[in-house]
């Protein structure tokens, strides 16, 4: 047996497991009814330890790797271990794109499910869950296909789930049609915080994407000064007919071949970062075309970009709060920009209503995202009193993102904890399905 | 688990009611520490420490008693430690010693002998009784607390230095077999301590508090560098004072 020291894409906290990559739903389930601990993973794109399982085994989910044909209605069933990335190179160029993209392609759909992740569109469209139509998922109890219809309380629980309630080996998924690869972008530069979410909260129901970035080491009158950057897909009937092409998005062309040494992103080059990013956008645009890749998933034109934060690595802090709470969002900042900690710019964005998974992140109201240096002594008791501020919102953190919550404050960012202890108890019931996330928060009894 | 600040949720301390090792635990059970198994000799202290350790914030503390004169007790020690935390650990500290009086226990040889048990023999017991199991669970830190006494041992507190040194070196070694397995091992190497260890002794110069010792060792696991200064000056002081020429050495350790 050898292991593999794994961790999430911030690069904190590894730990060694056995990576086992079963090809066949019969090796699977023998796995799960065999051995006393395990976890799936698809590509490590969480950024904690959801998919990383101390001594013990490690599903690499891109054994299951098959796309389907697209139906006319663009209904596609494909392995959990597809990328986003995989599926939009067979689905784009027949005029389907993805219902919900997270900022990067490089996610596989077993994951996406597992974190029932969201998008610039979730005010719209909700997030992953909503266009799933059912999943084949093997559990230590045997393999199932749950649906709305088919096992509800399976098939929500294992929606955000964290990979806790069995291992996703296929899913049917509704493509979203478009009729071009360009998004057409209205861009707004805001000199602080206030007038950007009064904007978003007034202006977005009229956009399907919108996404805001926010300078949080700026202080004073301009704390919190943001870049909005809101569209919708481009209908080929409008473009330059040589504009109106459906090409998958290509290949990472730059990559970081190395860690970068401790402290290369430091306050002072992140500050400069922010500046140059805040000043190269436009103070108001009104439709641009920009391709796909770039308005979703700009970091994935440089491969490996997370060494960039050096030996330590980096933890993404993700929280959302009710609408009424947007005040926690203007705290949470202030608090950011006045403990002087380095954070790259972060994303705002409205969330529309939550789904029933009871681990399922989204809820109505706002959400902001920060990617955070490891180093500053001061960092973790910061976020400490983040998470005071959030859970005093009625709020929560992203399970997909944490590497460092207490676990004493996830029942209340996640009262619906019993309902997903019940499924596991059905499904689980030894507690096989494990995480290094789980572990420490709890998630699945001790 | 730890988490990406190098916080750990199970801990086990051995050597529980030093001074160090309960400002170490004070500060991690501030922190994260929630599942916690304090070990040493001393029943009522142990259950003074546990108590401290509560009010900090741990959730469960087990508290085992041990004698550090009985190596060949060490396996089981720290099986009881392990099987308090359902088998999964985070961290473990090894505060055991004993500072000892060189002018008595020079000439003794029981005495000696115990100073070499206690610092040296019985740490070394309880790490090997350690390594299998930490391996196993494919992560895990292990902190020890050597001293600066370790990297040139003194004329005058030769049985300790020279006891630290054995438990230094070993787990310098030791801490390279690990790579590679999840697992690591750091020593930290204090100076001069406030403490009841050394309550009557004269202060040399560098001399620090135990919450200075703390905040090094808390630092430390996030950082994770193999070898700790505390005060941190002291890595360049003893990078001197360990190639002094003898007599140079002799005026300033004996001093």
């Amino acid at each position: 047996m050898t292991r593999v020291a794994l961790a999430g894409w911030g690069r904190t906290a590894p730990s060694m497991a056995e990576v086992l990559t079963p090809t066949r739903e019969d090796e699977l389930a023998e796995l799960l009814a065999t051995r006393p601990a395990l976890i799936a993973r698809g590509l490590g794109r969480s950024y904690g330890d959801a998919a990383q399982l101390g001594g013990g085994v490690v599903i690499d989910n891109r054994g299951f790797a098959d796309v389907g044909p697209i139906s006319p209605a663009g209904v596609v069933t494909a392995g959990a271990g597809v990328s986003i990335d995989q599926l939009l190179e067979a689905s784009l160029p027949r005029g389907w794109f993805v219902p919900v993209t997270p900022g990067t392609r490089q996610v596989s759909l077993g994951g996406a499910v597992a974190s029932d992740v969201h998008g610039k569109n979730h005010h719209r469209d909700g997030s992953f869950a909503a266009h799933v139509l059912s999943m084949h998922l093997v559990t230590p109890t045997g393999a199932r296909t749950v649906s709305r219809r088919e096992d509800p309380d399976l098939f929500w629980a294992t929606m955000g789930g964290m990979g806790l309630t069995g291992v996703v080996t296929a899913l049917t998924l509704q493509l979203l049609a478009v009729s071009s690869d360009r998004v057409r972008v209205d861009t707004d530069r805001f000199d602080d915080l206030d007038a950007v979410m009064a904007a978003m909260a007034d202006g977005d129901d009229a956009y399907r994407y919108s996404v805001a970035w926010v300078d949080c080491m700026t202080r004073g009158s301009h704390m919190g000064r943001a870049i909005l950057t809101r569209g919708d897909h481009a209908d080929a009937a409008d473009l330059d007919p040589g504009a109106a092409t459906l090409a998958a998005p290509r290949p990472a062309r730059l990559a970081v071949p190395l860690t970068a040494p401790p402290g290369l992103l430091n306050p002072l080059s992140i500050r400069l970062f922010n500046e140059a990013w805040f000043r190269s956008a436009p103070r108001q645009r009104r439709g641009e075309l920009a391709t796909l890749s770039s308005f979703f998933h700009p970091l994935d034109g440089v491969r490996d970009w997370n060494r960039l934060y050096g030996p330590h690595g980096f933890v993404q802090y993700q929280f959302c709060v009710p609408a009424t709470e947007g005040q926690c969002v203007v705290d949470a900042i202030t608090r950011l920009s006045s403990s002087r900690l380095p954070s790259f710019l972060a994303v705002l964005k409205r969330f529309g209503p939550g789904d029933p998974g009871p681990l399922s992140f989204p809820m109505s109201g706002w959400t902001l995202a920060l990617d955070l240096p490891v180093g500053p002594p001061t960092l973790g008791s910061v976020l400490d009193e983040l998470d005071e501020l959030v859970v005093a919102a009625g709020g929560r953190v992203y399970l997909a993102k944490d590497a460092r919550l207490a676990p004493e404050r996830l029942a209340a960012m996640y009262p619906r904890l019993d309902d997903f202890a019940a499924v596991r108890a059905r499904v689980d019931p030894e507690g096989r399905l494990t995480s290094d996330l789980a572990r420490r928060l709890n998630l699945g009894g001790r | 688990m730890d988490n990406a600040f190098g916080q750990p949720q199970n801990v086990i301390v051995l050597g529980a009611t030093s001074d160090i090792a309960r400002a170490i635990t004070r500060r991690l059970c501030a922190a994260r520490a929630r599942h916690v198994v304090l070990a040493g000799r001393d029943p009522s202290r142990l259950d003074e420490a546990a108590a401290e350790a509560r009010d900090y914030g741990a959730t469960s503390v087990t508290t085992v008693v041990f004698d550090a004169t009985h190596p060949d007790l060490a396996g089981e020690t720290v099986r009881a430690c392990l099987d308090a935390l359902g088998g999964r650990v985070d961290l473990v500290l090894i505060a055991v010693g004993e500072l000892g009086d060189q002018s008595r226990d020079q000439d003794d040889p029981a005495r000696a002998a115990a100073m070499m048990t206690v610092n040296l023999t019985w740490p070394a017991a309880a790490l090997s009784a350690l390594r299998a199991p930490l391996v196993a669970q494919g992560h895990g830190r292990v902190v020890v607390l050597s001293s600066v006494a370790a990297t040139r041992v003194r004329p005058s507190a030769y049985l300790y230095g020279a006891a630290k040194a054995g438990l230094d070196q070993m787990c310098l070694a030791m801490a390279d077999t690990l790579d590679g397995t999840g697992v690591t091992l750091q020593i930290v190497r204090p100076g001069f301590v406030r403490s009841k260890m050394t309550t009557g002794l004269a202060e040399p110069p560098f001399t620090t508090g135990v919450s200075e010792v703390a905040d090094v060792v808390v630092r430390g696991l996030e950082s994770g560098d193999r070898v700790l200064y505390s005060p941190p000056i002291l890595r360049y002081v003893f990078t001197i004072l360990r190639v002094l020429p003898r007599r140079l050495w002799r005026l300033v350790a004996d001093r």
